[in-house]
């Protein structure tokens, strides 16, 4: 557990924050297209005992752990604006947490 | 004194994985604040490492255990003439006085949860591996932070969901293990 301790490039640190943003809001868009949307839905069932969730779940890892191994590779040796990178990956958060808020969901859908 | 099987995975689901996913990401959160105020560049304690690494680990269990084997007791369909005890999801959309219990508390804490061990993964790695840029820079420490917190408030929201929608309409069911003295009150169910 006791790496290097100097400062490096913050690349690294950028790609795992954005990609963590990125994976949140992916969860929320895909939970709420997969309940507007049957035919997404019963692609999504990756499980059948546990329903779409399963393949929403599944999905969003897949995209965030994706996200993260691109932006990592892209950014391993780079000085990113942190500042921008972090807005972004709050700006998804939030959207994320939004999303999975069932009257927003509701509300998107017309419903 | 017994208990089902489903009422022991349901346990440890909610009280063990959850509950110490709770505890310490709360925890995290206070290490955090306090490590702000040491900007020396100094290797993470081993024992910091491994709670990070665990915290991360059990919220990972909590939602892997609550979708891959809760979910699927929840959420089964009740044959015809069924007792719905065994049958939450239609025991409480059977009734519009405790639909909104799955159709708001459910939706919402299924999908919520999972963004605590997203969001407590990329907290431990960053804590563990890149603690020096950490110590180093203001808007890393507020960021990780954050989103500590932003896994904070989504697992307290779906385990006091669980914990409500458990009360209303428990999964039991299963085997049904005798914890101490009495005698078993029936077969498995």
């Amino acid at each position: 557990m006791s790496g290097p301790v100097t400062p490096a490039a913050n690349g690294p640190i950028a790609a795992a924050v954005l990609s963590c943003g990125f994976g949140c809001f992916a969860l929320g868009a895909l939970a709420v297209a997969a309940d507007g949307s049957r035919p997404l839905a019963a692609g999504l069932n990756f499980y059948r005992p546990s329903g779409p969730l399963s393949g929403v779940t599944a999905a969003a890892i897949g995209l965030w752990l994706m996200a993260w191994a691109v932006l990592a590779v892209r950014w391993r040796n780079k000085e990113v604006a942190f500042g921008k990178v972090s807005a972004a990956a709050f700006t998804l958060l939030a959207l994320g947490l939004l999303l999975t808020f069932p009257p927003f969901g509701d509300l998107l859908l017309g419903r | 004194m017994e208990i089902t099987l489903r009422e022991l995975v349901t346990a440890v689901h909610g009280m063990l994985f959850g509950g110490f996913f709770l505890m310490a990401a709360f925890g995290a959160m206070v290490l955090l604040l306090d490590a702000r105020r040491d900007a020396s560049a100094e290797p993470v304690p081993r024992w910091q490492g491994v709670y990070l690494v665990a915290m991360a680990a059990t919220g990972w269990a909590a939602v892997l255990s609550g979708a891959y084997v809760i979910y699927p007791w929840y959420r089964a369909v009740a044959p015809a003439g069924a007792d719905l005890a065994l049958y939450p999801k239609f025991l409480l959309t059977a009734h519009p006085a405790t639909a909104g219990w799955h159709t708001f508390g459910m939706e919402w804490k299924e999908h919520v949860a999972w963004i605590a061990p997203m969001a407590a993964t990329m907290v431990a790695w960053i804590m563990t591996r890149h603690r020096a840029a950490w110590n180093a820079h203001r808007q890393v420490r507020t960021t990780v932070l954050g989103f500590a917190a932003a896994a904070f408030l989504a697992a307290a929201v779906a385990g006091g969901w669980g914990a409500m929608i458990n009360k209303k309409a428990p999964v039991q069911g299963g085997p049904i293990y005798q914890l101490m003295g009495g005698q078993p009150m029936g077969g498995a169910k």
